[in-house]
């Protein structure tokens, strides 16, 4: 029995214990992170070798753009998916919440700040009520959020008129997403870069963070343990809401309006980004990096393969395999940490 | 004459683990063989690879004379081998009939036929003398009557001859286990042969012919039953004379100190009728029952992780309304659960991260951050004091052994720092040594003043543990009683006191 003990601590205790605060990541999820960081390096290496026009200063540019939206969205949602949910309505809230914006700057002729929060806060209601439908009234993430996502498609087809809210009259208001604050990166991705090490740090470093992994890890005991769970819960799917805010606003911002009829399947491509980051969908595992270098890989590849003319419907599916692959790799290896003791 | 099965030399072994060396078994027909030995030595797998859930490393098996390869669970059943679990495995949305024919009803093509099986069912169960109804619901049913149902399960199949058991009293009430033992005996009679786990000696000296010992994955040896007395097979079991058990009992209390839980009259919707006890500063309470009544359930009442529908509770002379666990602790009641795995760790992360969990909130720093290194020492510290078997607090508790596992959860608790802590089996799954440190442990921290309460299956446990023991059957508190000179007669009386009329098979 202490054979066993010592043998797996063993191979534990060789990982470098970190000095700092939190906790140490498992060496497990740094390999993951290795793996998902190499194949990036990877992929960047391949389309810069196959096609001149990829490894340009522009187009690095453009693919970070192309990630802000998608990264932003799969950065909130990796705390729901570590908790062990799953939230179906980040694609259509977003576009709800970039709505919600486009009306208090346009109709309503409220100043940018009141929009831009606004938006936010609205993301984060949408968040709370999925929640308070899956911790009050017990219903599975899936479900509350299936719903939510459906809700939020017909809510923005609703407040929009089924058209699209132009916002380039709005002053200042495009610059949130396309100015420069530092040259040649536009502001979008510096959204994207400054949220993720906000996140990464209220993951790692908070009590929040730990009460996500926590109850990701084991409901139950955490609530024995004499936490409040629902109420970590809540928090979590409203900050996660709060991100779609940030995303819908972010998406009007690069497209000068609010567009009804966009959003749905974009909650799928976050959670794509998530996984292929090494965050378990079984709840307890993950981290924010992970999530962000998913992100980088997915719009990579799509723009390589763009820049290559292959068909964008043939990118949809090469973007599904390397989902699989991902995954496979990452049981593949955990299987091998593990090894075949008794069950 | 050949033996009905000889197993000779089988070993095992699991990375790190050797589960058996060298085991050596023999089994007639018509015979009640009892194997012992402690949680660890091996029982469980002997029995799957007899199931043929494992294959062995080494080692022979024949049944009637023949060689045997164990392939699978199907093969077992082919050479007549059937086993009933602890954990039953059946159906509880199916009937009796159901269950027991389960992959080979009776069929007109594709469609079950219904009557024929409940006709066979039924002259099944009259032929074993089990009351029982061939249509009724499995989940219905007491442990004890599934239990039934396992064994004409068992015996449904025309080539069972060997059949192995394992703790299937562990559940069931006084009177169930005489009618269980009028079953097996008329087994015997009709030669088939039968290997019988079980902890309790007074049980084997009722039922059993021969008795083998396991000990740390070995074989320590077989002897007749009439042949040998209890301490020597407990001796044999292990492998030391046991002391005069009874001096571990803990001193009467000093006098009545002050009541720092008081439960009244608590009932929930399902199992819990009027349960009422007091707790003392410094005092162990023990809570003895049989499986089923209502012990944990009555702890996770206090606790609010279960809603009650009647009583009060009242901590420190204040009554209180607990809602939830977070309410519970925050009036200084912390549970520690039976199901350790399941309910009590997070077995993925690490040992900082567990031990900390109740009390995170004294590690938390400005603005919600935590800190890191206070939380490393106070574990570091733990880790010390109670001395835990890890190389440091950043090992994942999975690689932790059971009695490990259980210090990090007692550990947690302590850095919560509650009056009131409830241990609900404490010691399951853990090896006789960290036992005695457990205990030792509970004792120091009930000296110091918690107030402690202990609910345990098995009741050497909670004599040697208590100051005062609960007693429940049936849901409901049958006797409240002193430790002193107290036996096990005593406690399992009221155990099984029948409260409802007409429960048993």
């Amino acid at each position: 029995m202490t054979d066993t003990t010592t043998t797996d601590a063993a191979a534990t205790s060789t990982a470098p214990t970190a000095a700092g605060p939190g906790w140490r990541q498992s060496l497990g999820q740094r390999l993951q992170q290795a793996l998902a960081f190499g194949t990036l390096i990877a992929l960047v290496a391949f389309f810069s070798v196959a096609s001149p026009n990829f490894f340009t200063i522009s187009n690095l540019s453009s693919i970070l753009l192309a990630t802000a939206v998608i990264g932003i969205l799969a950065v909130g949602t990796t705390f729901v998916i570590i908790t062990g949910g799953i939230d179906l309505s980040i694609g259509t809230g977003m576009t709800l919440c970039s709505v919600v914006t486009g009306l208090l700057l346009t109709n309503m002729g409220m100043p940018l700040v009141v929009g831009v929060l606004g938006g936010i806060a609205f993301g984060a209601l949408l968040g709370f009520v999925n929640g308070f439908n899956v911790t009050v009234l017990g219903l599975p993430p899936f479900i509350a959020t299936l719903a939510m996502m459906m809700m939020a498609q017909g809510l923005a087809l609703v407040l929009s008129g089924v058209r699209p809210i132009y916002l380039s009259g709005v002053p200042g208001f495009q610059q949130i997403a396309l100015g420069q604050l530092v040259p040649r990166i536009p502001n979008a991705v510096l959204i994207l870069f400054g949220l993720a090490l906000l996140l990464g740090i209220i993951l790692t470093k908070t009590v929040l963070g730990r009460m996500t992994y926590a109850i990701g890890s084991n409901a139950e005991a955490t609530r024995l343990s004499g936490i409040n769970t629902r109420r970590w819960l809540l928090g979590v799917y409203a900050l996660a809401g709060a991100c779609t805010g940030l995303a819908g606003v972010v998406m009007a911002s690069r497209l000068s309006s609010a567009q009804p009829q966009l959003g749905m399947g974009y909650e799928l491509q976050a959670i794509a980004a998530v996984i292929i980051g090494g965050t378990s969908l079984m709840g307890g595992r993950g981290s924010i990096l992970g999530t962000l270098i998913g992100a980088l890989i997915m719009s990579v590849l799509i723009n390589g393969l763009r820049i290559m003319a292959v068909q964008s419907e043939w990118q949809t599916v090469v973007t599904g395999i390397v989902v699989l692959v991902a995954v496979f790799a990452d049981n593949l290896r955990k299987r091998r940490a593990e090894g075949g003791g008794p069950v | 004459m050949t033996r009905l099965l000889e197993i000779r030399d089988v070993s095992k072994g699991f990375p790190g683990v050797q589960a058996l060396q060298g085991v050596t078994l023999e089994l007639s027909r018509g015979e009640v063989l009892a194997l012992v030995g402690e949680n660890g030595a091996g029982k469980s797998t002997l029995m799957k690879i007899l199931s043929g859930i494992y294959t062995r490393d080494s080692g022979t098996i024949t049944v009637d004379g023949q060689e045997v390869e164990i392939a699978g669970p199907r093969e077992a059943q082919q050479l007549g081998i059937s086993i009933i679990h602890q954990e039953m495995n059946l159906l509880p949305h199916l009937t009796v009939g159901q269950n027991i024919f389960i992959g080979r009803e009776p069929r007109l093509g594709p469609f079950v036929q219904e009557r024929a099986l409940r006709r066979r069912t039924q002259a099944l169960l009259d032929e074993l003398g089990i009351g029982l109804s061939a249509t009724a619901m499995v989940g219905d049913l007491t442990v004890a009557q599934q239990q039934m149902v396992e064994i004409a399960k068992a015996l449904s199949f025309e080539s069972t001859k060997i059949l192995i058991m394992d703790e299937p009293t562990s559940a069931i009430s006084l009177s169930e286990t005489k009618v269980l033992f009028r079953l097996i005996r008329s087994l015997r009679e009709r030669g088939v042969g039968i290997v019988y786990i079980s902890h309790r000696m007074e049980e084997l000296r009722q039922i059993a012919d021969r008795v083998s010992v396991l000990r740390d994955g070995q074989y320590i040896g077989t002897r007749d039953i009439s042949d040998v007395t209890d301490a020597e097979i407990i001796a044999m079991m292990v492998g030391r004379e046991l002391s005069q058990r009874h001096d571990d009992r803990p001193r009467p209390r000093r006098a009545a100190e002050d009541v720092v839980l008081s439960v009244r009259g608590l009932s929930t919707r399902t199992l819990l009728r009027e349960v009422s006890f007091d707790l003392h500063r410094g005092e162990i309470l023990g809570f003895a029952g049989l499986m089923g009544a209502g012990r944990t359930e009555t702890a996770r009442a206090v606790i609010g992780a279960d809603p009650m529908t009647d009583g009060t509770v009242t901590v420190h002379g204040k009554q209180v309304r607990i809602t939830g666990p977070d309410v519970a602790v925050r009036h200084g009641i912390g549970y520690l659960p039976e199901d350790r795995k399941r309910h009590g760790l997070m077995l993925e992360q690490d040992v900082v991260f567990n031990l900390t969990m109740s009390a995170l909130r004294s590690f938390r720093g400005p603005a919600g951050f935590l800190r890191g290194r206070k939380a490393s020492e106070v574990t570091d510290s733990y880790i010390e004091s109670l001395r835990i078997k890890t190389p440091s607090g950043r090992a994942r508790v999975k690689n932790l052994s059971g009695g490990n596992q259980q210090k990090v959860v007692i550990a947690k608790w302590l850095a919560r720092d509650c009056d009131v802590l409830i241990f609900d089996e404490p010691t399951r799954g853990i090896d006789v040594g960290a036992k005695e440190e457990i205990y030792r442990l509970l004792a120091d921290l009930a000296e110091q003043g918690k107030a402690i309460i202990v609910i345990s299956s098995e009741l050497p446990e909670v004599l040697r543990l208590s100051h005062r023991i609960v007693v429940m059957s049936q849901g409901r508190v049958t006797g409240v009683l002193d430790n002193e000179g107290l036996d096990q007669e005593a406690v399992m009386e009221l155990a099984t006191k029948n409260i409802d009329e007409g429960a048993a098979a």
